[in-house]
């Protein structure tokens, strides 16, 4: 029990103290404060595809999206992102992986699994990321090791 | 019967003994002016979205859809109500859907989408109507407000100018058969044409 009550404390100081070094919408203002937001930031809807920073990541939407209907009834990115859409539409197919199910077996439409599009793809906004960020391109890190290795 | 109706017929074509000639024909201006505008002021107040959303079964489910589109809350605006998509502007246009919504005074009557499971049920042969509707008077109502003519393809998307100046310009598309449920939900599209 006293273990307990200790961890609980420890936890506790823990998380005080690091939260202190979150960066928040509320840029680390007290409870009791008002914070003058930012103004909600534009949609990036230039329709340029933008390069995948790792060659797993799903692309993103560089389009509007607003009032896009997926659900039970119809899925509208597939209005113009579906295999027999794309010569009219000139959208992106969907991609093929989309139309396994999970045993890799091939399958009409596009599998249940991978049915809402904005689970993983996502439009952009050009707001201005509250944090650093640190990440390297895989290819960089590759020519980096290669020249310490020479 | 027949003789009532003979009397009748008889006092009409008889001339007038009591008014004069001046009485009847201004009377008959001025009756026939303020008939005139109280019929157009009752069917302009039915054409109004208050009037529209006085029934729940549009208030609850199409107009609650409508209110988080494009058509409804915007940076100009600029406000689409339901007559401006759903009522034609021209008079006869306007009598003659007037004369059809009768059979949806007989939906509202007889309660054939009083509750929300009914009125999914029935989405689609609904929507469908209206679809075949725009379609068959070249998507009218949208073309009241974009009309076609002053639209500026350079300021458009690219995707959007593509479509506008190429299918639409030549008349082989019109503007219901891409922007289906824009501003309320869709149905199961499953067998519409062209979203299986």
């Amino acid at each position: 029990m006293m273990l307990r009550i200790l961890a609980c404390a420890i936890l506790l100081f823990s998380a005080t103290v690091l939260s202190q070094n979150v960066a928040t919408l509320r840029k680390q203002a007290a409870l009791d404060q008002e914070v003058t937001t930012e103004p909600i930031a534009n949609e990036i809807t230039n329709d340029l595809k933008v390069s995948r920073n790792y060659p797993m990541q799903p692309p993103i939407i560089p389009h509007n999206i607003r009032d896009y209907q997926i659900d039970l009834n119809v899925n509208t990115c597939l209005a113009c992102h579906s295999r027999r859409k794309v010569t009219n539409t000139q959208a992106t197919m969907v991609s093929v992986t989309h139309y396994m199910d999970r045993d890799g077996n091939f399958l009409a439409a596009v599998s249940p699994r991978r049915y809402f599009c904005t689970q993983c793809h996502v439009s952009q906004t050009d707001a201005a990321p509250l944090v650093g960020n640190s990440f390297v391109d895989v290819k960089e890190l590759m020519a980096v090791s290669k020249n310490e290795n020479e | 019967m027949k003789d009532y109706l003979a009397r009748i017929w008889r006092a009409i074509r008889k001339p007038s003994t009591h008014y004069s000639l001046g009485f009847l024909t201004l009377g008959g201006f001025i009756a026939g002016v303020i008939f005139w505008g109280g019929f157009n002021t009752a069917l302009e107040v039915t054409n109004t979205e208050e009037f529209c959303i006085s029934c729940h079964e549009m208030e609850n489910n199409v107009y609650e859809e409508l209110k988080s589109t494009i058509h409804y809350t915007n940076r100009s605006g600029v406000r689409a109500t339901c007559p401006d998509c759903h009522v034609p502007h021209k008079w006869t246009d306007k009598i003659a859907r007037k004369m059809q919504a009768s059979k949806e005074v007989y939906g509202k009557i007889f309660g054939s989408i009083n509750t929300r499971e009914k009125f999914l049920e029935k989405r689609l042969e609904l929507a469908q109507h209206e679809w075949a509707r725009l379609k068959a008077n070249d998507s009218l109502e949208c073309r009241n407000c974009h009309d076609f003519a002053y639209m500026d393809f350079t300021v458009q998307g690219k995707r959007a100018a593509r479509f506008h100046s190429t299918f639409v310009a030549s008349g082989e598309r019109t503007c219901i058969d891409c922007h289906k449920g824009i501003a309320h939900n869709l149905p199961d599209m499953a067998g519409v044409e062209g979203w299986n």
